[in-house]
C-alpha cells in the first residue's frame, strides 16, 4: 500500500484511538474506587457534546463570533457541568446501592443513561435527528504526499491527548490522585489513613466525567455531527476498551482504547472482507483477546477474585 | 399447622383481573389507577405479611394453585378472543417470560452472566426464518431448532467465558451481542438490515395466521391460536426451570454461583455446570425467539440489539434475581406498560427508566425476591 495513504489510515485510527481512551479512562478509574461499571458513561459523553452544542448556539445567538472564544467557552461549561452530573450520578445511584450486588448497580446507572438518552431527545429542540457540530478549529491542511492532515484534527489530537497526559499527571503527583489510588487498593485502610472516603469517590466520579465531556466535544468536532444515541456504542467500545486493557489500570484502558481503534482501522482497510465488517471484526477479535488474557492486557495485580 | 390454599388462590385471582383490566383497559388513566393500585396493594401486602403467607400456602398447594394459573391465564386469552393487539400483547409477555426463564437459569442459577439475550433470541428468530422457508421441516420442529441453534452457537462463546468472571465476561457477551446485530446488519444473505420474513406456524394442517371462524359471524383472532403456542412453550419452559431449580441440578448450580472454589472442593465440576447453564438458558432464549418470530411473521436486525438485551436482564433483576415467578409482573411492567402508556408515548421510556431506578433503590431485592430453599417436607415450621 502506498505510505501516505498508509499513514492516513494511521492517523485516523490513532484519532479514533483518542477518543476511545477518553472515555476508556473514565471506566477504569470508576471502577477503581468503587469496583463498579457505571454504564450511563457513554451517555453522559453524549450529554456533554449536546452541552457544547447548546453553549455555542447560544453564544453565537447573543452575538459572539470569535471561534476561540466560543470553543473555550464550550469547553469550559461542558466539561464543569459534566463533571456535576458525573458526581451527582455518583452520589445519588452509585453510592446508595454499595452493599447491593454489582449487578444492580450496573442496571441502575443503564436506566440513568436510558433518562440522560430520552431526556436529550425529547427536550433538546429537535433532539431526535442528528445535529450538524460547529466546525470551531481552522479548517486548513497540511499535505505531505497522499498524506493529507486537517488541521482540525492534529488540534484535536493534540487537545485529547493532552487530556490523558493531565489525568495522569493528577493521578500521580497530586494529594487528590495519591487519595484516589489509596482509596482504590483498599477503601477501609484509606479511611483509617483519614482519607474521605465519600469526597474521594465524588471527585474520581467528577474527573471521569470531565473525560467524558472532553471525549464528547473531540468527537463533535472531529466527525462535525452528533446524535442522541452517540453514547451507546460509544460506551460499549468504551467498556470493551478498558476491560481488555484490564480494569482499574489507566494505562491498560489508554492501550485498550488504542487498541480498539487498530482493530477497527485494520478491519476496515486491511481485511479481504467489506469494510462494514469491522466492528464485526473488532468486536470478535477482543472476545479471543479475553479468552486469551482473561484479566485484561495490563492486569490489575490483584485482579478481580472469585 | 398446614397453610391454606385460600391465600394464594386469592392474590391469583386479584393479578389475573388486575393484568386483564390493564390488557383491555384504552383510557390511559385506566392504566395509570391499574398500575398505582397494584403498587399500593404490593406495598400492603408486604406490610401486613400477606406476602409470606401467600408464599406459604402456594408451596403447600404448588400443583392445584399451578393448575389454577394455568386456566386463569386460559380464561384471560378466551376473554381477549376478539381482540388482536391484547392477545398480541399477551403472547410477548409469555414469550418473553420464557427467554427471561433462560436468563434466570444462567443469572440467577448458575451465575453466568449473559448481556446478549437479544442476540440469543435473534439466533432463534433468524434460525425459525430460514428453516421454515427453506426446509418442509414441521413447524414444531422448526421452534425447537431455533432453541438448539440458539444454544451451539453459544457455545463458541463457553471457553472465553469459563476463563473469565464478573465484569471481565460480562464484557464477552457485549461484545458477542453487538457483533451479532452488526453481522446481521451488514450480511446480505440473511435480508441485511431489512430482514426476512417468516411463514407463520402451522400445526397439523392448520395455519396459525387464519382467523378461527366459528359460525358465519363471530370470528376470533388468529392470535388466539398463538396464545395457546406460547402459553404451551411457557408453561413447559416454566415447568423446567421449577423442576431443575428443585433438583440436584439446581444445587450444583447455586454452589457454584455462591462459591466456585469451595464447590470445585466438594466435587462439583464448575465447568461442566456453567457449561449446561449457560447452554440450556440460551435453548430457552432461542425457543422464544423462533416463536415470537413465526407469530410477527418478520424479523430484522433492530430488534435484536443492546439495548433489547439490557431490556431482558432489567426484566429478570427486577423480578428478583433467581425467582423464576417473578418473571412474571416484571415482565408485565416492562412490556406490557410502555405499550399501554401511548399517550404519554413520547415519554414512556424516559418514565419506565425511572420507574426501574425507583424500585432498585426501594427494593434492591426485586418485586419478588428469591426465597431461601425450603427443605421441611409440606409441614412449615
Amino acid at each position: 500500500m502506498d505510505p501516505g495513504l498508509l499513514a492516513q489510515h494511521a492517523f485516523n485510527g490513532l484519532m479514533l484511538g483518542v477518543i476511545y481512551a477518553l472515555v476508556a479512562v473514565g471506566f477504569t478509574l470508576f471502577f477503581g474506587v468503587l469496583d463498579v461499571i457505571k454504564f450511563s458513561h457513554g451517555d453522559v459523553v453524549m450529554l456533554g457534546a449536546f452541552t457544547a452544542l447548546a453553549v455555542s448556539a447560544g453564544l453565537t445567538g447573543a452575538g459572539v463570533m470569535s471561534h476561540p472564544l466560543v470553543l473555550l467557552a464550550m469547553l469550559v461549561i461542558a466539561i464543569t457541568l459534566m463533571a456535576v452530573v458525573g458526581a451527582l450520578l455518583a452520589r445519588l445511584l452509585v453510592l446508595p446501592l454499595r452493599g447491593a450486588p454489582a449487578i444492580n448497580v450496573l442496571l441502575i446507572t443503564l436506566m440513568a443513561g436510558t433518562v440522560i438518552r430520552e431526556g436529550v431527545r425529547l427536550f433538546y429542540p429537535q433532539g431526535s435527528n442528528p445535529k450538524p457540530f460547529p466546525r470551531l478549529l481552522p479548517g486548513g491542511t497540511i499535505e505531505i504526499g497522499s498524506f493529507t492532515l486537517r488541521h482540525d484534527s492534529a488540534i484535536l489530537f493534540v487537545i485529547g491527548v493532552a487530556a490523558i497526559v493531565g489525568v495522569y499527571l493528577t493521578l500521580a503527583r497530586t494529594r487528590l490522585g495519591l487519595a484516589i489510588r489509596a482509596v482504590a487498593q483498599d477503601p477501609e485502610t484509606a479511611a483509617a489513613m483519614g482519607i474521605p472516603l465519600t469526597a474521594t469517590v465524588l471527585a474520581t466520579f467528577a474527573i471521569g466525567s470531565a473525560l467524558a465531556a472532553l471525549a464528547g466535544v473531540v468527537n463533535g468536532l472531529y466527525y462535525s455531527e452528533i446524535s442522541f444515541n452517540l453514547g451507546l456504542l460509544l460506551g460499549a467500545i468504551g467498556f470493551s476498551a478498558a476491560v481488555v486493557g484490564g480494569l482499574g489500570n489507566v494505562y491498560g484502558a489508554i492501550l485498550g482504547g488504542f487498541l480498539f481503534a487498530a482493530l477497527q482501522t485494520i478491519g476496515a482497510v486491511a481485511l479481504p472482507f467489506a469494510s462494514a465488517y469491522k466492528d464485526v471484526f473488532a468486536f470478535a477479535a477482543v472476545i479471543v483477546l479475553m479468552a486469551l488474557r482473561p484479566a485484561g492486557l495490563l492486569a490489575e495485580r490483584s485482579a478481580e477474585r472469585i | 399447622m398446614t397453610a391454606t390454599i385460600w391465600p394464594a388462590l386469592a392474590a391469583l385471582l386479584v393479578s389475573a383481573a388486575g393484568v386483564l383490566g390493564l390488557l383491555l383497559a384504552e383510557k390511559q388513566w385506566a392504566v395509570i389507577a391499574i398500575v398505582i393500585a397494584a403498587g399500593v396493594a404490593m406495598l400492603v401486602a408486604t406490610r401486613l405479611g400477606w406476602d409470606d403467607r401467600i408464599r406459604r400456602s402456594g408451596g403447600a398447594h404448588a400443583c392445584t394453585v399451578s393448575g389454577v394459573a394455568l386456566a386463569l391465564v386460559v380464561a384471560t386469552a378466551f376473554v381477549l378472543r376478539e381482540h388482536n393487539f391484547a392477545l398480541l400483547m399477551l403472547c410477548t409477555v409469555l414469550l418473553t417470560i420464557v427467554a427471561g426463564l433462560g436468563l434466570t437459569i444462567q443469572f440467577g442459577h448458575a451465575g453466568v452472566v449473559n448481556f446478549a439475550g437479544a442476540a440469543f433470541f435473534g439466533i432463534g428468530a433468524y434460525a425459525a426464518a430460514v428453516l421454515a422457508t427453506k426446509t418442509a421441516l414441521p413447524h414444531p420442529l422448526v421452534i425447537l431448532a431455533g432453541g438448539v441453534c440458539a444454544a451451539l452457537i453459544g457455545s463458541v462463546l463457553v471457553l472465553p467465558l469459563l476463563r473469565t468472571r464478573g465484569h471481565y465476561a460480562a464484557l464477552i457477551t457485549i461484545a458477542f451481542g453487538i457483533l451479532f446485530k452488526t453481522f446481521l446488519e451488514v450480511n446480505d444473505t440473511l435480508g441485511g438490515p431489512q430482514g426476512l420474513k417468516v411463514p407463520g406456524f402451522a400445526l397439523l394442517g392448520h395455519a396459525f395466521n387464519d382467523p378461527i371462524a366459528i359460525d358465519d359471524e363471530t370470528e376470533w383472532s388468529f392470535y388466539l391460536a398463538y396464545a395457546g403456542l406460547s402459553l404451551v412453550i411457557a408453561a413447559a419452559a416454566y415447568v423446567l426451570v421449577r423442576r431443575l431449580e428443585r433438583s440436584w441440578i439446581g444445587l450444583a448450580f447455586d454452589a457454584v454461583r455462591l462459591d466456585e472454589t469451595a464447590a470445585a472442593a466438594f466435587g462439583v465440576n464448575v465447568a461442566a455446570w456453567k457449561i449446561a447453564a449457560f447452554s440450556i438458558g440460551n435453548f430457552l432464549i432461542g425457543l422464544a425467539g423462533a416463536a415470537y418470530a413465526m407469530m410477527t411473521g418478520f424479523v430484522a436486525p433492530t430488534s435484536f440489539t443492546f439495548g433489547d438485551s439490557l431490556i431482558l436482564v432489567s426484566i429478570v433483576i427486577l423480578g428478583g434475581l433467581g425467582n423464576a415467578l417473578g418473571l412474571v409482573p416484571a415482565a408485565l411492567i416492562v412490556v406490557l406498560l410502555p405499550e399501554k402508556l401511548q399517550a404519554i408515548q413520547e415519554y414512556r421510556f424516559l418514565l419506565f427508566a425511572l420507574l426501574v431506578i425507583v424500585i432498585l433503590l426501594v427494593r434492591p431485592g426485586g418485586l419478588l425476591p428469591r426465597p431461601m430453599r425450603d427443605y421441611s417436607a409440606g409441614e412449615i415450621r
